[in-house]
């Protein structure tokens, strides 16, 4: 499967800082529309992005790393997130997490070897009626069970 | 004759197969009219299709995509089907609600403001226009409503201090960051009937003399963003925001902000920080988001709930809002039942319905059928109550009295295999993750709380630990500057009060002796 994210160029992410630089208080909306367009933050836009905003490195460093969302390299091809808060615990979550992290080899909050998953922890997508909760690639899953697990897992191994 | 079939977009009833029910219809190529709502908050019953019929619609579910083509022939020749539930607007679970803030949400089509205008919506705007600042704000002080994030502080209150306070700027900020597990109220409003949270903010700009407002929706809420950007597009459209709206001489624009990841960031003051683009770092009181807050500026910040509420109350509904409840907690709460349940969902009611009739009649007990063992109302901060205090009323007062809180309203229900100590763990850990680092009692105090828990756990000097981890909870409670580490202690002594068993205490006090 090719990226859906296009490779980082210096000019591409000066334009895409343009686009948002007048947005009043838009650190966040930068951010995210770097990690958008390159599916992560590379560390060399962060000077670019306190330049435009007049502040300093320090500071938009310290916003990068405040937020968990934005990441400081790319994710694997997949990216499964397993909702580990309270009401999906309620719901068996503990145990598809620790089945996930045996099949797929990796501790939640890391990528397989090969590059295939990344398995993070999410704390509440707001589907706690339907609990244990997922997230696949952007895609919303209720009611996980072993068997959806294990079908995701292929999904992702494909 | 075209059959009009309601399928909802909610992000729960996707969750569990909406949209792959929807395409199966649309690829019968059948005489069919598909309108995607929000849901009705039935959420067992989901993906829940509902049919038009001349008796009002007609429930189905929860239905699968398998189950499409017999479903539709049942539907077509009027002949029964399996998952038939009856008419909607009679099924218990709702007929025992009293939906204010949610009359509209699964009922209308979100991505329709002539549909939101059919059923009631801007009546509230409508009537607002009318009033001076002062009278609007008299109508929510009438309703009695208080934040619905949690705090429970009067909005009347706020808005009339930031109406009162001069500024050249003043902003309406609404709060969904929705981070509490086990709650999804925020979430089905804004992708069930979005452009009440815009007319609840219009009403609000009005009274306050504000003409900018921002929405900070948590990404992990990719189709609220998605359905409040479009109710916005469309509310502008219209001239229900932007530049003197409605003709009148009042100019209020929307802009949605998405957040990151940082569950702090639902605390009022570090959400401000997070809008103006910083570390979302908890700020110190006062000065108050109402005299200096977004860009220093006079600030409503309240809650998706709370604003949503507002078009009833100024529709001429604020009488009628303060008439129900219990005590000082006035109207209704839309209260979410998650976790192990077997009937998991919305249940807008008056306050003053206890935490027993929530949990089994209401949500019927647990999914696994095993007994209901403790319920932690309130999300993370929340404390867990056992089934001794289930006569406690579902109001603000009566659950501080009893050392917990109702927050947002979110009741997550666990049964007897839970291991309380974990849960206890657990709030320390989430503590830890999500502390912003202002104060040390939050900072230092949940790794320390982790560390103390885990050697309890362990069996080490159990007694001088549960000293340490009690005095430890004192701390965080008096010493911390938000809700953060002020209610941590909750969910921790709530679990060694009504769970001592599950921390080896019992047992290992009298191996002492």
């Amino acid at each position: 499967m090719t990226s859906a994210y296009e490779a980082w160029t210096a000019d591409r992410g000066a334009e895409i800082i343009a686009e948002h630089q007048h947005v009043e208080g838009g650190a966040l909306v930068i951010l995210h529309a770097l990690q958008e367009t390159f599916g992560y933050v590379p560390e060399a836009a962060i000077p670019m992005v306190a330049h435009a905003l007049n502040r300093s490195r320090a500071e938009i460093h310290g916003v990068f790393t405040f937020y968990h969302d934005f990441r400081r390299e790319p994710a694997g091809q997949h990216v499964l997130k397993l909702c580990r808060a309270e009401a999906c615990q309620a719901a068996g979550g503990d145990a598809l997490a620790a089945r996930a992290e045996q099949k797929l080899g990796v501790k939640i909050g890391h990528t397989t070897g090969d590059g295939r998953v990344t398995l993070e922890p999410i704390y509440c997508l707001g589907l706690c009626a339907t609990a244990p909760s997922a997230m696949f690639d952007g895609r919303v899953i209720g009611r996980l069970d072993t068997a959806r697990l294990d079908a995701l897992m292929a999904e992702a191994q494909r | 004759m075209t059959i009009r079939i309601f399928i909802p977009r909610d992000a729960g009833a996707i969750a569990v197969g909406a949209d792959e029910v929807a395409a199966a219809f649309e690829q019968t190529h059948a005489a069919i009219e598909i309108v995607r709502t929000g849901s009705r908050g039935l959420y067992w019953l989901e993906p829940m299709v509902e049919v038009a019929t001349d008796a009002g619609r007609v429930a189905y579910g929860p239905v699968m995509e398998a189950d499409v083509p017999a479903l539709l022939a049942a539907i077509q020749s009027g002949g029964d089907h399996a998952l038939r539930l009856g008419v909607t607007d009679d099924l218990p679970w709702l007929t025992k609600q009293t939906r204010l803030t949610f009359a509209r949400c699964g009922v209308v089509d979100p991505r329709s403001i002539e549909d939101y205008r059919a059923h009631d919506g801007y009546q509230g705007l409508a009537r607002a226009l009318t009033l001076t600042s002062a009278e609007i704000i008299a109508d929510v002080t009438t309703s009695g409503l208080r934040g619905r994030g949690g705090a429970g502080f009067p909005t009347g209150i706020k808005w009339k201090t930031v109406a009162d306070t001069s500024a050249d700027r003043k902003f309406i900020v609404c709060n969904a960051d929705e981070g509490d597990s086990g709650t999804f109220a925020d979430r089905m409003i804004m992708e069930g009937d979005p452009f009440v949270v815009i007319e609840g903010m219009t009403i609000a700009g009005l009274a306050v003399g504000a003409s900018k407002g921002y929405i900070y929706i948590r990404s992990e809420y990719p189709h609220a963003i998605v359905a409040m950007k479009a109710a916005i597009a469309a509310a502008t459209r219209a001239n229900y925001l932007g530049a003197k709206i409605c003709g009148s001489a009042h100019s209020f624009e929307l802009e949605v902000r998405v957040g990151a990841g940082a569950y702090v960031c639902g605390e009022e003051t570090s959400l401000l920080e997070s809008l103006e683009g910083k570390r979302g770092i908890v700020r110190a009181k006062p000065p108050l988001p109402a005299h200096k807050g977004l860009f220093g500026k006079p600030t409503v910040i309240n809650n998706v709930l709370s604003l949503a509420t507002i078009p009833y109350i100024l529709a001429g509904g604020a009488q009628k809002y303060a008439d129900c409840g219990s005590g000082r907690s006035r109207g209704t709460m839309p209260i979410q039942i998650a976790g192990n349940v077997k009937h998991g969902g919305l249940f807008e009611v008056a306050f003053g319905i206890t935490l027993g009739e929530i949990v089994d009649d209401i949500a019927g007990g647990t999914l696994s059928g095993r007994p209901v063992r403790a319920v932690q109302v309130g999300g993370p901060l929340g404390a867990y109550f056992p089934r001794e205090l289930f006569d406690t009323p579902f109001d603000y007062e009566a659950f501080a009295k009893r050392d917990g809180l109702i927050g947002h309203g979110g009741i997550v229900v666990f049964d007897d295999t839970v291991d309380m100590s974990k849960q206890a763990r657990f709030a320390m850990e989430f503590c830890a993750v999500e502390s912003c680092g202002k104060c040390t009692p939050c900072r230092i105090g949940s790794t320390r709380g982790v560390e103390t828990i885990d050697k309890i756990r362990r069996g080490e000097r159990v007694v001088e630990n549960t000293a340490v981890l009690t005095d430890l909870c004192n701390t965080m409670k008096f010493g911390s500057l938000c809700a953060l580490g002020g209610f941590t202690p909750y969910p921790v002594m709530s679990a060694l009060k009504h769970f001592p068993d599950d921390f080896g205490a019992a047992t290992r006090l009298q191996a002492a002796e």
